[in-house]
């Protein structure tokens, strides 16, 4: 575990990726089997245990400190394994220090009711940094910037492999992985992919600037419309034994296959599409605020089927039966995806619509006004353009030069900071969480009533500020909430961008944003110029007229 | 009495009635007690400042001999009259010259801490242990996660790497007053006797820490063209000069920081630091605790920090305790800073 901790450590602190990728081969390079195994499985998120959970580490403390000196603890730490380790009263009492793969098995196959003693004696018999990555371990996400694919890609480094070579046998591998290393070594076979509905790692896009598009050829590129709705990949496939098996992945690489049965039932073919997950009520297009609700939902209720049946709009095809079509250009491509979605005849798969256009500014037109240019109904879902070269390969990751986003503007108001907390991760122990508020008049008087929530948009520098600011003009406190000055005269302007607004009944202000985010912070202006409520609503009315 | 008739927060810093004096004013007073020279306790202006004779020489080497029209150094121990409230200065073992102010009121005794730390500091008086009624004590670090390693082993770490990258320049950010001259002194007290390389706003205060006598081995200002041969080096400068334009015309520079801050990982990642380095000039939480039992104290007021925890534990250890919340005080950091120092970059 000592060593495993010790490259977490160095990888939480080393920001170059190459340097990462070293890091880790090394690791795997001077560390035998299965302990490597495990340590690749806890790298790419492959591992999980029915009963360590973190309601146990919470337990576990808890006996042991102050619930109140724990409490603030984690609000400023913002990491429930690294405070624990950090507070954990530190008795080395064991002779030594358990290993990895002692502490999988142990945490796979103890008991739930003998697990906190056992998980207590461990603890105790690491040092700090053994038990952060103990119980990072357990909590799930590592949060050390490296991701999955990192971690595979210093496996194909340890022979003469590419990345996408390992990405391909994955699926069909179990922890601790011992024939990938003999594999990647020299010194076995290649694996057998047994997966016949892998993940493929997504090609992205780059925002348009502006500067940038006028120099294009543009016959060289097509348009479609962009989606405002989630990024999805379905591959589906026969397996040994002949059955259809289908899985829908999120664009990290997520399976959300549980998340959408009736989709999932639907998918009969062979072969992998992505698309953009929607939901389609009598053919039209419904709002990401409807999608929403369909999404982060316990349980999967044939009422939830019902109201909010699911689609896939296929933008591409990346397999089809046994063939791999990623190295091929968009066109071909394209034509491919025509006939394959026109043969499949599904109600739930339909293609995605091209955007023709002859010029730059044309294209600009249409992206001005979805509605007349094609989208017609669907246009309050579009979210804008995707440009794409016809000559392009599907390329894992976020090639330059091929793919590009032309996103519609953001609409933007002028809101009052309200209330503050901290964040977490990256933001830990600033206040980078703020509640802003627009000016309303009923029958208690002009005031601010609360719109949203905002916590990026901001540089480093600015959320350094933002933290001052939070902290000099606390009037109150609520927990690890801050209320911050608000009065007309005294207070902060902060400019929020936002994607989109709809109605809301969950919001007291009865609205509610998409993707709001910091645009500017208005230090110059003071907060009774800031925007009303009936803004937003006014927003609402046009959508809704329109 | 009430210990408010003695001491009381106002905006512009502790009040003490009685001696019409403040202690560490925010702005600019007649009469200011000033515990010791950091830029947010210390501030230029006022017209006469009662403060030890080393932290009265950093003000002047920071502010310029005009600081405040007159000086009345107090050395530790020393007990004075003000107004009949007793004053006197005992080591808080912060940063050179850095006091505890005690004073003394028909029987009533109050402390106020200024910043202080217990861990020994070769370049600072060790810590005293002042009992008294009224203890107001700071918070920096006044949470459960925080609990300062032996600095020694922290400056250990600092060489391995040196010794593991020999041709990479290593940047040490670390406050101009105090830090900087304590991780000298364990540089050199851990066998390191090559010079070491100060950013520009080091320099004066480096400077009167040596005119105090402190022997910090040979340092050398970094100068612009010089950055470039510094393989190997070990640099000193302000943690904001990690992220500026001078820190990266050093050959592939290794980014370390010296602060109590580093113990959490957010914090250093949030800094780009890649080698954290847990050095504070603070107490952590068991010091906080320890020094609060042991001066004795029935009432406890805590100022600038994470002043709930420490009032929380006040609590539960059936003591007296209020939060201050005084603006202005830094965390530890941007504010020990003076402007003239931030910008006076080499």
């Amino acid at each position: 575990m000592n060593r495993f901790a010790f490259l977490l450590d160095r990888l939480a602190y080393e920001p170059r990726r190459n340097a990462k990728i070293r890091l880790i081969a090394d690791y795997f390079r001077e560390t035998p089997d299965p302990e490597r195994g495990w340590a690749l499985a806890a790298l790419t998120g492959a591992l999980s245990f029915r009963h360590a959970k973190p309601g146990l580490i919470r337990g576990l403390i808890m006996e042991r400190t102050d619930p109140v000196l724990f409490d603030l603890s984690y609000d400023y730490v913002g990491d429930l394994a690294e405070t624990v380790a950090l507070m954990w009263p530190g008795e080395t009492r064991a002779n030594r220090a358990p290993v990895l793969s002692e502490i999988v098995e142990g945490l796979t196959s103890t008991a739930k009711l003998d697990l906190p003693k056992r998980l207590a004696h461990w603890l105790d018999a690491l040092d700090e940094v053994g038990r952060w990555a103990l119980l990072k371990l357990i909590t799930g996400s590592l949060r050390i910037g490296a991701s999955a694919r990192l971690a595979k890609t210093a496996v194909a480094a340890l022979g003469d492999h590419k990345p996408d070579d390992v990405e391909l046998v994955w699926p069909g591998l179990q922890p601790p992985y011992e024939e990938l290393f003999a594999w990647v070594e020299g010194r076995g076979e290649k694996p057998f992919a047994l997966d016949p509905a892998p993940f493929r790692p997504p090609m992205l896009a780059h925002p348009l600037e502006d500067a940038d598009y006028r120099l294009f050829d543009p016959a060289a590129f097509v348009a479609e419309w962009k989606w405002d709705g989630i990024r999805v990949q379905a591959s589906a496939g026969k397996d040994a034994e002949g059955r259809q098996v289908a899985r829908l992945w999120s664009r990290s690489g997520e399976d959300v296959s549980g998340t959408f049965p009736d989709l999932i039932e639907a998918l009969t073919f062979e072969g992998s599409i992505d698309g953009e997950l929607l939901v389609l009520r009598d053919g039209k297009v419904q709002s990401f605020n409807v999608l929403q609700q369909r999404l982060n939902r316990k349980s999967v209720t044939p009422k939830l089927l019902a109201e909010f049946p699911v689609h896939i709009r296929a933008y591409d095809l990346l397999v089809e039966g046994d063939e791999d079509l990623r190295e091929l250009p968009f066109d071909v491509r394209r034509k491919r995806l025509e006939a394959f979605v026109a043969r499949e005849d599904n109600p739930r798969l339909d293609l995605s619509q091209m955007v023709p256009f002859d010029d730059w500014d044309g294209l600009a037109a249409a992206r001005l006004d979805p509605a007349s240019a094609g989208a017609g109904d669907d246009s309050a879902a579009v979210e804008g353009l995707m440009v794409k070269r016809r000559d392009s390969p599907y390329v894992v990751g976020r090639p330059k030069g091929l793919w590009f986003k032309w996103k519609h503007d953001p609409m933007t108001v002028d809101a009052v900071m309200m209330y503050a907390q901290r964040g977490h991760g990256k933001r830990s122990s600033f206040y980078s969480d703020y509640t802003f508020g627009l000016w309303t008049e009923d029958e208690e008087g002009v005031r601010l009533v609360p719109v949203g929530k905002a916590y990026f948009g901001f540089t480093d520098e600015e959320l350094v500020e933002l933290d001052r600011f939070v902290r000099k003009n606390t009037v109150n406190r609520f927990g690890p909430v801050r209320e911050v000055t608000h009065t007309e005269a005294i207070g902060l302007v902060l400019e929020v961008a936002f994607e989109g607004i709809a109605r809301s009944t969950r919001h007291k202000s009865g609205v509610a944003m998409r993707f709001p985010r910091i645009a500017r912070i208005r230090w110059d202006k003071p907060p009774h110029e800031a925007d009303r409520l009936e803004s937003l609503e006014a927003l609402i009315e046009a959508k809704e007229s329109a | 009495m009430r210990p408010e008739d003695l001491l009381c927060p106002t905006p512009r810093g502790l009040y003490c009635p009685p001696a019409d004096a403040f202690i560490d004013p925010m702005r600019p007073v007649e009469r200011a007690f000033v515990t010791h020279g950091h830029a947010d306790h210390a501030r230029p202006g006022n017209d006469a400042v009662m403060a030890t004779p080393e932290t009265l020489a950093i003000m002047a080497a920071r502010y310029g001999e005009e600081f405040c029209k007159t000086r009345q150094p107090a050395a530790y121990g020393e007990r004075t009259v003000v107004n009949g409230v007793t004053v006197s200065f005992h080591p808080a073992g912060h940063v050179l010259g850095a006091a505890q102010i005690l004073l003394e009121w028909k029987g009533f005794r109050a402390v106020v801490s200024g910043d202080y730390k217990r861990a020994h500091d070769p370049t600072a008086a060790d810590f005293e242990v002042v009992p008294c009624d009224l203890f107001v004590t700071e918070a920096t670090f006044g949470l459960p996660v925080f609990r300062h390693p032996d600095a020694a082993d922290e400056v250990s770490k600092l060489l391995d790497s040196v010794a593991l990258f020999p041709d990479r320049a290593h940047l040490v950010g670390a406050y101009s007053l105090g830090k900087a001259q304590r991780l000298m002194k364990l540089l050199r007290l851990a066998g390191w006797d090559r010079p070491i390389h100060l950013h520009g706003a080091m320099v004066r205060v480096t400077e009167a820490y040596e005119a105090l006598g402190i022997d910090l081995g040979e340092t050398i200002r970094v100068e612009p063209a010089a950055r470039p041969k510094l393989a190997g080096a070990i640099v000193l400068c302000p943690p904001s000069a990690l992220r500026e334009l001078w820190a990266r015309k050093f050959p592939d520079p290794v980014t370390a920081a010296a602060s109590g801050w580093m113990r959490i990982r957010a914090r250093a990642r949030q800094s780009g630091v890649e080698l954290p380095l847990v050095v504070s000039d603070h107490a952590d939480w068991d010091d906080l605790r320890r020094t609060i039992l042991d001066t004795g104290a029935q009432e406890i007021w805590v100022t600038h920090g994470e002043e709930d925890a420490l009032v929380h534990w006040c609590g539960t250890s059936g003591l007296k305790a209020k939060p201050l919340r005084l603006v202005g005080y830094g965390d530890e950091g941007e504010a020990e800073e003076t402007p003239a120092e931030a910008a006076e970059a080499p």
